[in-house]
């Protein structure tokens, strides 16, 4: 048999219903693996003693013969999402040391469905960056060719590594601009940034709560389905997630493509695409075709443009939202002589460069003689760019394209951290995707030249991650991608 | 629209930010060229078209009147930099 | 009210901005209690203390209470309205903005009538009105060093009501705050306590020169706690700016403080910058939409307001104006008055709480829900006077005596054996004792001293210890002594 921590989720379940190993057995595996893997520096903190306490509660319940849907599964946990006695961060220097008292709605479920935390997962900064770079406790290494120390994407870049080093069975991601879907192209996991009020954004730290949507970060399609199963539906404490039934997304996989429009955007094809994702994007197309769907061109007319727009809203929305980190209440806080001077002082001290970019592009953005400029302007092209998804969805049922425009780059990276235009041209092809508010997906579908995993980003219909994950899962059986194991 | 060095400060005070005084020339520049690179927005013909401020546009839900939520300064205070007597504490506030 | 300048007559131009806390159990947006006088920080939810992650989830009631407030202001409610963030730093300001209303505020255009000293009415344009979070207190005094921040408030709902700028003397805008306070108890939505800081008022004034129509420079002052220092900011913060007109200066835009120690309004100090709230659409709150059935169903369920219930008392219950309008004024007081005018003569009635029954209240200190004498039994009192039960002077003593023992009126004038006498025999007999007794007086009154018939009724009432039916009394004397 594998060894335990390379199996998927569902597979774990399968070995657990069937008693092949315990739960504590599994945790102490990851725990173990996780130890070993620390230079890749994907957990911020572990919490070893939490994961084999819920374990051995797990194998109660295993018999009894009452387990829960993800019962002894071990998740790594984003560090934006808030847990109830844990240090929760948002990897930034301004929560040094903060325990929330609270629990998020999308952790609480997933905890409620039997799985454990065996801890808080690396990340940029309050979910800024695409490297995993501007975290304060430093860069996550890409598992991928770990000895050329490559970046492993972000914003949930720990997430997507551990799920890729095997150092947890799956995790939590958040999505406000691509931070689920490219670090999981860069690592060759899979990850689903569902549909805009599908999930709880209750007791996740905020960056642009217009924009903001967790989703899970997985080994594979299915296990993406099985806890989206659990991590979505309708929270009376987030008043933008909305009220609609949750399949059982498993129920779909497997399920013929034949027929399926899929559209194509010619948007996403630009003059300088790089070859090889244009040709996987290609094979990609090829596999539906073969599958029986019908491949239908479409155009995008606005593309161009979303980068802009996310780049004006994201920021404002943060500016807002980052207001709370005062060094008031919780967190880091740096004398002043006077309450002022404390504010500056502390947020000088407690924001990193991205974030304090950020922050103060977002002020500028609203303030008085600008805001029709450039903040109304940016939502006005906001909803252009939402009709050019309405208009092709007239045409087609699902939408493929590359997930990045590259593979891993590496940490440090001289074009990217001398050029924050460049570093947010990683978001092109997943941006406008989180404006519109729709459901992606991201998939592994072969390996670069180099060696380097690349994703293709499947895009559906709000509330229609159904068809996401069929399409998805066709393209995944075709790809026959593999996992480091 | 170019902005300067006055503006940064601006900006950054209302942030509550401090940028080192050999900064704010770079960052000046960076903030410009951002500006700049956004501002291909304006080649989008934007008449008539109303801001997307939502994507869901299902109306609000309300909760009902009922208090859920209390006697818990404890748990409020307990992540607090400075707190006495059940307060938060601060430096003077000067107006 | 002009203000006479050294050359020139000045009008005032004023608008206020009132800040009244909802009434309601929770908070605006959040699950913690409202209740006054909590220790430190025990009134606080996570969402109130700003926590990362922490989302608002809005109060059904406040809506209900903020569209009952708009019908009540004769408000257009707005089907559509939107919330806003309004981003500035501040220590009693846990996330760092307040979730207000901006562009689209739940109420439009509405209009209080005032009540004026002379008898007149005047209409108050209100601009418009929204709801937004109230901010936690800071507390300076405790330590020369330090600030200590309560957010027991922080959260508690609020509606903002803005006036246009209508009121041209601070009778004016004292009359308006008296109204709105009336007419947000009558509805239960705030209890309009200015002392205890649940209504707050913000004043901006201009002046101008009499009848010109412009629109001069305003400023601003905040946070005025009682109608007579909102009257006395007004009056002196006009004359402040005619004088500077006068003198050749012009007033600078500014928000100004009013000390009611001093009675005078300083300049706030002037920050390097100013603020700029960079107002944006609250992405945790879609829009709020209110259906016409649900407007209608609120405006069914809106009590009768002091201007309609006046208008009834003049009309329906004869009262005069001025009555009417004293006993509008506190919803308690009407509906005390409505229950004792209950089939009795309700400008008697009137005429007995606002005079006897008011000054024993104010002796006592009581308010009207304490008071011993009940409306009945002032009604009961009223009505032994009109059947000649008692006399308008026993009643007084009466009325002292149920103020006292709060026993029903017909009991102590059975009691004490008060009861007129209306029989003319008893009468007579008395009233030939009087003549007989006083024959210099009769004589005098004979030979055209009519003026002494009042001395006559006195002493027969005074010898039948008031007993004597006045009536009765004159039309005896009055053909006795012919």
């Amino acid at each position: 048999m594998s060894k335990l921590n390379t199996l998927t989720v569902h597979e774990t379940l399968d070995g657990l219903n069937k008693k092949e190993f315990s739960a504590v057995e599994l945790a102490e595996e990851y725990i173990k693996e996780a130890e070993a893997a620390r230079r890749l520096n994907a957990y911020v903190l572990e919490t070893p003693e939490a994961a084999l306490s819920k374990a051995a509660e797990s194998d109660q319940r295993y018999a009894s013969g009452n387990p829960r849907p993800l019962e002894g599964i071990p998740l790594g946990i984003k560090d934006l999402f808030c847990t109830e006695g844990i240090r929760t961060t948002a990897c930034s220097h301004i929560l040094d040391g903060f325990i929330p008292p609270y629990e998020s709605t999308v952790t609480a479920r997933l905890f409620e469905a039997g799985a454990s935390c065996l801890g808080k997962l690396n990340m940029d900064e309050f979910a800024m960056g695409g490297s995993n770079e501007t975290s304060y406790y430093g860069p996550v290494v890409n598992p991928w060719k770990a000895e050329k120390n490559l970046v492993p994407g972000g914003s949930s870049g720990g997430s997507a590594a551990a799920v890729a080093a095997n150092i947890c069975a799956a995790a939590t991601g958040t999505d406000t601009g691509g931070s689920i879907r490219q670090p999981a192209a860069f690592c060759g996991v899979s990850g689903i940034k569902p549909t805009y009020g599908r999930c709880s954004r209750y007791g996740i730290m905020a960056f642009a709560s217009s924009l903001d949507q967790a989703g899970p970060i997985a080994k594979d399609v299915r296990d993406c389905a099985l806890l989206l199963n659990v991590m979505a539906g309708y929270d009376a404490k987030d008043s933008t997630s909305v009220k609609m039934d949750v399949p059982d997304f498993t129920k779909v996989l497997g399920q013929s493509v034949k027929g399926l429009k899929v559209g194509v955007p010619a948007e996403y094809r630009p003059a300088g695409l790089n070859a090889e994702i244009a040709a996987y994007w290609d094979k990609g197309i090829e596999m539906l075709k073969n599958a029986g769907a019908e491949i239908v061109d479409i155009s995008l007319p606005h593309t161009k443009y979303a980068l802009a727009v996310y780049y004006i809203i994201a920021p404002a929305e943060a500016s807002s939202n980052l207001a709370r980190y005062d060094g008031l209440r919780y967190g880091l806080r740096v004398p002043g002589e006077h309450l002022d001077d404390m504010y500056v002082n502390t947020r000088t001290a407690g924001f990193g460069t991205e974030v304090k970019r950020r922050v103060m592009i977002g002020t500028y953005v609203l303030s008085a003689g600008y805001y029709d400029a450039y903040y109304l302007k940016a939502q006005k092209v906001r909803r252009l760019i939402r009709d050019d998804f309405m208009r092709a969805f007239e045409r087609c049922d699902v939408i493929l394209t590359p997930t990045a425009p590259s593979a891993a780059f590496a940490v440090g990276d001289k074009s990217m951290t001398d050029d924050p235009i460049n570093m947010w041209l990683n978001d092109v092809f997943t941006v406008s995707v989180n404006l519109a508010g729709l459901p992606a997906m991201s998939l592994p579908i072969g390996l670069s030249g180099d060696g380097l995993p690349l994703g293709l980003q499947v895009i559906g219909r709000a509330f229609d991650e159904e068809t996401v994950f069929k399409t998805a899962a066709v393209i995944e059986k075709e790809a026959k991608f593999e996992r480091l194991k | 629209m170019a902005i300067d060095k006055q503006t940064v400060n601006r900006v950054a005070f209302l942030s509550r930010l401090k940028i080192d005084p050999d900064k704010i020339t770079a960052t000046e520049d960076e903030f410009n060229k951002i500006l700049n690179w956004v501002e291909q927005l304006n080649e989008v013909d934007t008449e008539n078209v109303e801001p997307l401020a939502a994507v869901n546009e299902t109306a609000l839900v309300c909760r009902d009147d009922t208090v859920t939520e209390g006697n818990q300064a404890d748990k409020i205070l307990a992540n607090a930099p400075m707190a006495e007597y059940g307060y938060f504490v601060v430096p003077k506030v000067v107006e | 009210m002009l203000i006479e300048g050294k050359e020139n007559k000045w009008e005032i131009v004023c608008g206020l901005e009132i800040h009244c806390q909802i009434i309601s159990k929770s908070k605006i947006f959040s699950g913690a209690s409202t209740e006054f006088g909590a220790d430190a920080n025990q009134n606080v939810s996570l969402v109130d203390a700003g926590m990362p992650g922490m989302l608002p989830v809005l109060n059904r009631y406040c809506v209900h209470q903020a569209v009952k407030t708009g019908l009540g202001l004769r408000a257009q409610i707005n089907n559509y309205s939107e919330f806003s963030r309004k981003n500035y730093f501040y220590a009693d300001m846990p996330t760092g903005y307040q979730i207000t209303q901006f562009e689209y505020p739940i109420v439009g255009e509405g209009v209080v009538t005032i009540d004026l000293e002379d008898g007149s009415t005047k209409d108050i344009r209100i601009e418009r009105m929204h709801i937004e979070q109230d901010a936690g207190k800071s507390i300076h005094d405790i330590d020369p060093h330090k600030t200590f921040i309560d957010l027991n408030r922080a959260g508690v709902g609020l509606m903002e009501i803005v006036t246009k700028p209508d009121f041209g003397s601070p009778e004016e805008a004292g009359a308006f705050l008296k109204k709105l306070r009336s007419i947000l108890r009558y509805l239960g939505t705030c209890d309009g306590n200015m002392d205890e800081g649940s209504m707050r008022c913000d004043v901006n004034v201009s002046v101008r020169p009499a009848g010109s129509g412009e629109l001069r420079t305003r400023c601003e002052m905040k946070n005025v706690n009682s109608v007579k220092f909102v009257m006395q900011a007004i009056e002196v913060e006009a004359r402040r700016h005619v004088e500077v007109y006068e003198n050749g200066g012009t007033v600078e835009q500014e928000t100004r403080r009013f000390d009611p120690v001093t009675g005078l309004t300083q300049s706030m100090r002037k920050k390097e910058f100013a603020h700029d709230y960079r107002y944006f659409p609250e992405p945790d709150l879609p829009p709020l939409v209110l259906t016409d059935a649900y407007i209608r169903q609120v405006a069914d369920e809106l009590p009768e307001l002091p201007d309609a219930k006046k208008a009834r008392f003049v009309e329906e219950l004869g009262l005069t104006k001025y009555d009417a309008t004293v006993i509008c004024e506190n919803k308690e007081v009407a509906d005390f008055f409505e229950k004792a005018a209950a089939g009795h003569d309700a400008k008697k009635v009137a005429n007995w709480l606002m005079g006897d029954f008011f000054a024993m209240l104010k002796r006592k200190n009581l308010t009207i829900e304490q008071s011993p004498v009940s409306a009945e039994n002032l009604g009961r009192l009223v009505e032994l006077i009109e059947t000649n039960v008692i006399s308008g002077k026993i009643a007084k003593d009466v009325f002292e005596m149920m103020s006292e023992s709060g026993e029903a009126p017909e009991k102590i004038v059975e009691e004490k054996g008060l009861k007129q006498v209306t029989d003319t025999g008893a009468i007579e007999a008395i009233v030939d004792q009087v003549i007989a007794g006083n024959p210099d007086k009769v004589n005098a009154y004979k030979g055209g001293k009519t003026g002494l018939m009042g001395w006559f009724v006195g002493q027969v009432i005074k010898e039948s210890r008031g007993k004597a039916n006045p009536q009765v009394v004159n039309q005896l004397l009055a053909a006795k002594l012919a």
